[in-house]
């Protein structure tokens, strides 16, 4: 066991924890944050999408050990007016991609402030753009134009 | 996941030295590849040995005017970098046609460089794979291989190399600096991946305790033209089932400076010399172009299930070329 601190939606948590735990798994079974989904387990599906000190990354492929004093935020702990905009869009059918779509794009909009590139290479957050950097999301519902939609919104 | 002991060095120094004396100890990067191949139970390290807080992790200018990338640069980080931006915009492009914004926030350039096929043979453990076990033979040369590489091939595998930064810096003539307790020694890109042979698991000129630390990019003057351009099954977020890293320089309607590689064909990034060696001193254009591609891709052993990829190959050399050589003046 290795001890780890980590800040989870601001309350201060200090964990034993298996060093092949992954961070997914860490929030999920000892702290009870089932927000934060378990999809494909192997990076291709997004839906595990955390902030780890604002930066989204995929919390399956992360070992909680390798997390050590990060600031993690999972959608428990997640206020933004993407929420309801998803809600007014109906970006999302059955909701299991949602927590991560929405870590997703707070994330993203983040990176496009602060001037990170992507393959589409457009003018502001033009709908390609877009669908370009949310492209680490799956929706097997097929929800993309709501999401789509309520991202626009928010831009 | 398989039980395994944990250490995060707080050197390079003490990190050589962690993997020297533990032969079963694997370094672990953004873990975006190991993790999955330790759940997979493919990779299966007894000691893991995290380098993420190394300082490793700045590009730096290097006199020739070159650039010092650190093992620990994410990937996204280096696709942001103004210096790489300008003078090799293959290098973003190829970062940016690869994984997804989240993997890439994760992924370091030596993990990049360290990562293993997605052959699904490989993959899948109750599969025939002589990669993972040498000798057990190989389900897909048979097989479902349409992602699977057609040069550099033999008959004991198939599997195709994943990066799309790699290709990019197989046309840079990249050279890799890698540590252990022996010293330090540098590789050039070229001879740092495998082709199988009958040998697939070695896949690296590395030694089981040495540390990717850099990988320094020379001065390349005509990278500052230059494409990364994927072809694969939806348009983000897949490999590619062909990729081709570019530059060239046209001056007076001939080629001055041509830089090819191709990702997704085979085992390593493929520095396209054949290629090369047919564009250079000779007319831009169309038909030469093609004589090219061909002249690179005639050496293709091909499958049923990717036998399409010569031709595609070659189409997307021909396209990528074309386009560098009608936009803008040369120089």
């Amino acid at each position: 066991m290795t001890e780890i601190r980590m800040k989870v939606n601001g309350a201060d948590e200090s964990l034993d924890v298996e060093p092949w735990a992954s961070l997914l798994d860490t929030l999920r079974e000892r702290l009870g944050l089932t927000g934060t989904k378990k999809g494909c387990d192997q990076g291709a599906c997004g839906a595990c999408t955390v902030l780890a000190d604002g930066v989204r990354i995929n919390a399956c492929l992360a070992l909680a050990v390798q997390y050590d004093g990060s600031e993690i935020t999972t959608i428990e702990g997640v206020d933004h007016p993407l929420q309801e905009a998803f809600i007014r869009h109906d970006g999302f059918q059955c909701g299991y991609c949602t927590p991560g779509q929405i870590c997703s794009a707070i994330g993203m909009l983040a990176e496009h402030a602060a001037g990170m590139p992507s393959a589409v290479g457009a003018t502001g957050l033009t709908e390609d753009e877009i669908r370009e950097r949310m492209s680490g999301n799956l929706c097997r519902c097929g929800a993309y134009n709501g999401i789509l939609d309520a991202i626009m919104e928010l831009r | 996941m398989r039980p395994f002991a944990y250490v995060r060095p707080a050197d390079v120094e003490a990190a050589v030295h962690a993997v020297a004396t533990e032969p079963g100890a694997k370094f672990l990067g953004g873990g975006t590849n190991l993790v999955d191949l330790m759940r997979e139970g493919i990779e299966r390290p007894d000691t893991v040995v995290d380098v993420t807080g190394l300082p490793l992790d700045t590009v730096d200018d290097l006199p020739d005017g070159g650039l010092r990338i650190g093992a620990l640069v994410r990937n996204s980080a280096l696709a942001a970098d103004p210096r790489v931006r300008a003078h090799y915009p293959m290098v973003p492009q190829a970062l940016l046609a690869g994984a997804s914004p989240q993997l890439r926030n994760m992924a370091t350039v030596g993990g990049n460089l360290l990562q293993r096929t997605r052959c699904p043979y490989f993959y899948d453990t109750a599969s025939a794979c002589n990669k993972r076990e040498p000798g057990a033979g190989c389900d897909a040369l048979g097989g479902f291989n349409r992602g699977h590489a057609i040069l550099g091939v033999s008959e004991s595998c198939i599997a195709a190399h994943p990066s799309d930064m790699c290709v990019a810096l197989a046309a840079l003539d990249a050279v890799v600096e890698a540590r252990s307790v022996r010293g330090t020694r540098r590789i050039p890109i070229e001879e740092f991946h495998r082709l199988p042979g009958d040998t697939p698991q070695v896949e690296t000129a590395l030694a089981s305790d040495e540390l990717v630390t850099a990988v320094e990019l020379p001065a390349v003057p005509v990278a500052a033209r230059s494409r990364y351009r994927k072809v694969r099954d939806r348009a983000s977020y897949a490999f590619a089932l062909v990729s081709v890293a570019a530059a060239l320089e046209v001056r007076d309607g001939a080629v001055t400076g041509v830089r090819l590689a191709l990702g997704g064909v085979a085992a390593k990034p493929w520095r396209a010399r054949a290629a090369e060696e047919a564009l250079l001193g000779g007319p831009a254009g169309e038909e030469a172009f093609r004589r090219a591609a061909e002249a690179e891709l005639a050496s293709a052993n091909v499958r049923p299930g990717n036998a399409f990829k010569s031709r595609l190959a070659e189409a997307t050399i021909v396209a990528t070329l074309r386009e560098l050589s009608t936009e803008g003046d040369a120089g």
